[in-house]
């Protein structure tokens, strides 16, 4: 048996819902599985809390074995020390705020349940509202009596499946912040499913990317919104500026590679596991795109010029995505997104003729499918 | 009034009910939370005393009972009597045609749980039979009450299948309804039209109290 600390997940079937992953959640450290929906997220969650029995897999959780099928060892749900937080939270509504959370305090002496339970309402500030009923509640008190049934139980591990899906804007942003101050004094692993990737980057350490019931990709938020290590990772986490391309060269005067893309030749960090010639994806997020100001030229400006015509401006909120279809190849829109006030104050409108900048830093090399070196 | 008549259908619906109570709790919670081959057949035989005119379930329970099958043959073996024209017989025949109205409505209470309610009950450490207790069982109360009182209004009520497999034997056999028929065979309208409305008054209470309670527990739940 291994000793290892935190948990360790490997689930594999072939169907009815195909699994292929594998991931480990070190203690303190909130690990995000994020994937669109029928990703297979909450599938894999059961699969660790046992309300699911995947055909292949294992599960353990500080050294401790909860699922190991090839040693036909699999524990019930409630044998395995788990604190879970449900996407509709799962209240029993007969009972009041204080008999939830009591309910998961079976492994405690009964003199000492009330007054653990009052202590762990005040951890989630729902002191007052012991003796209401979830009906009684908001959907944010909800959530709080579900967080805090969840630690009643003393967890070796924390499970949060789409948490905050169910409440309104404003009540998330407060909750997210609570998460956050909360997770501090947890000396346990942390995994919290979701679809949205923004409070996946906010609230995790690391961030495990499915697409199918497959693990992708797993690292921090910063390497997997930035560094993905395919197109399919690249469409899943939301990076829009996804282009097909072949290594010119590289200029051992810069250390960059040179693209070549569509007829445009690109300035990108060098990566070692590519080529001269080799057939690759390269993708640049939104950020590291640079208008160049009418009001206010740069030196940037050099770096990977793209001149083209504004198609589409779309205000979100303090901010205008634009959609820039650039002169060389208008097939080939670029995405990218300046605040409101410079979108006006350089006129950009559809129809307008604008340049941007790609940074070299931002550009992030892929080998395309099938195309390294070995294979060639 | 026949005073005997009234306390044996009493206590024939009491022990009707007291020994559905398990059966349509284990039976309706399976059909509500399991898949499995033949689980619309087993519902449709659950069904089945609905639509059967209660002289062919009758029958059918008196050819099973009787001395020459091999449930009456068992039932004189262990208990040395036999199971047709006995009280024993009239409460095991109730309790058959008493099955859909005891599980229909507990599984119908059983599946208004959602899914990840029981999943919680499990991820709070609770062993299966501490769920049920804890938080199956009363949250899908209203059904199993509906269920009880159902059963038991079926019972003082139910006359084909009573006179079929227990005739009409004073104190034995005999119920309030078939002691109702009796006096309107012996013209005695005053007794039967007492004892019917006694009946009468008797199923409506027990039935308004029911949705008086449950509409008090589906407040509750909010």
């Amino acid at each position: 048996m291994s000793t290892v600390a935190g948990l360790q997940v490997d689930v594999r079937q072939d169907g009815p819902i195909p699994l292929a992953a594998a991931f480990s959640c070190a203690p303190g450290e909130v690990l995000a599985l994020v994937g669109p929906s029928g990703s297979g997220k909450s599938t894999i969650l059961r699969s660790i809390a046992g309300t699911y029995r995947p055909q292949h897999g294992k599960v353990s959780v500080n050294g401790e074995t909860w699922l190991a099928t090839a040693d036909g060892v699999c524990l019930p749900p409630h044998r395995r020390a788990v604190g879970m937080v449900f996407q509709s939270y799962a209240l029993f509504p007969h009972m009041t705020a204080i008999g939830n959370v009591m309910a998961a305090m079976g492994h405690a002496p009964a003199k000492e349940r009330e007054a653990r339970a009052r202590s762990v309402l005040d951890l989630v500030h729902l002191a007052g509202l012991e003796h209401r009923r979830p009906a009684e509640l908001s959907g944010g008190q909800q959530q709080r009596v579900a967080v805090a049934r969840a630690l009643a139980r003393e967890p070796k591990l924390l499970l949060l499946d789409e948490p905050f899906s169910a409440v309104d804007k404003a009540t998330r942003q407060r909750l997210y912040r609570e998460i956050a101050v909360l997770r501090r004094g947890l000396n346990m692993p942390v995994v919290l499913v979701t679809h949205d990737l923004d409070e996946a980057i906010m609230l995790a350490d690391r961030m495990a990317v499915l697409h199918r019931g497959r693990t992708l990709q797993t690292g921090t938020p910063a390497e997997v919104t930035t560094r993905p290590v395919s197109a399919e990772v690249a469409r899943l986490v939301d990076l829009r500026n996804i282009f097909d391309g072949r290594i010119a060269r590289y200029d051992a005067q810069s250390g960059r590679m040179i693209i070549a893309w569509a007829g445009l030749e690109i300035e990108a960090a060098a990566r070692a596991d590519v080529r001269t010639g080799q057939a690759i994806t390269w993708v640049i997020p939104d950020g590291f795109v640079v208008l160049h100001r009418r009001d206010r030229p740069s030196r940037g400006e050099h770096e990977n010029p793209v001149p083209g015509i504004i198609e589409a401006i779309l205000p979100i909120g303090q901010s205008a995505h634009l959609t820039l279809r650039p002169n060389h190849h208008p097939d080939l829109p670029i995405h990218y997104s300046v605040p409101l006030h410079v979108a006006r104050r350089n006129g950009l409108e559809p129809g307008v003729a604008a340049s941007v900048s790609l940074l070299a830093d931002g550009i992030h090399i892929m080998p395309a499918p099938g195309t390294a070196p070995e294979d060639a | 009034m026949d005073w005997t008549a009234l306390l044996l259908s009493l206590r024939l619906a009491l022990l009707t009910v007291l020994a559905l109570l398990p059966i349509g709790i284990l039976v309706g919670r399976v059909l509500a939370y399991r898949q499995f081959r033949g689980k619309g057949l087993v519902e449709a035989l659950v069904a089945l005393p609905l639509v059967l005119p209660p002289t062919v379930l009758g029958y059918y329970l008196l050819v099973a009972f009787g001395a020459a099958s091999p449930i009456g043959q068992i039932w004189q073996t262990v208990f040395g009597s036999q199971l047709v024209f006995t009280f024993e017989g009239l409460l095991v025949a109730s309790v058959i045609f008493n099955l859909p109205f005891a599980i229909q409505p507990m599984q119908r209470g059983f599946e208004t749980i959602p899914a990840d309610v029981r999943e919680a009950a499990a991820c709070c450490g609770m062993s299966p039979l501490e769920a049920l207790a804890k938080v199956e069982l009363p949250l899908a109360w209203p059904g199993i009450l509906t269920a009880m009182v159902l059963s038991f209004a079926h019972t003082l009520g139910e006359f084909g299948i009573v006179l079929m497999v227990g005739g009409s034997i004073p104190g034995e056999t005999r119920t309030i309804a078939i002691a109702i028929y009796d006096r309107v065979q012996a013209f005695d309208d005053a007794a039967a039209g007492q004892m019917s409305s006694l009946l009468l008054a008797i199923s409506l209470s027990t039935i308004a109290l029911t949705y008086a309670f449950s509409r008090r527990i589906g407040r509750r739940l909010g």
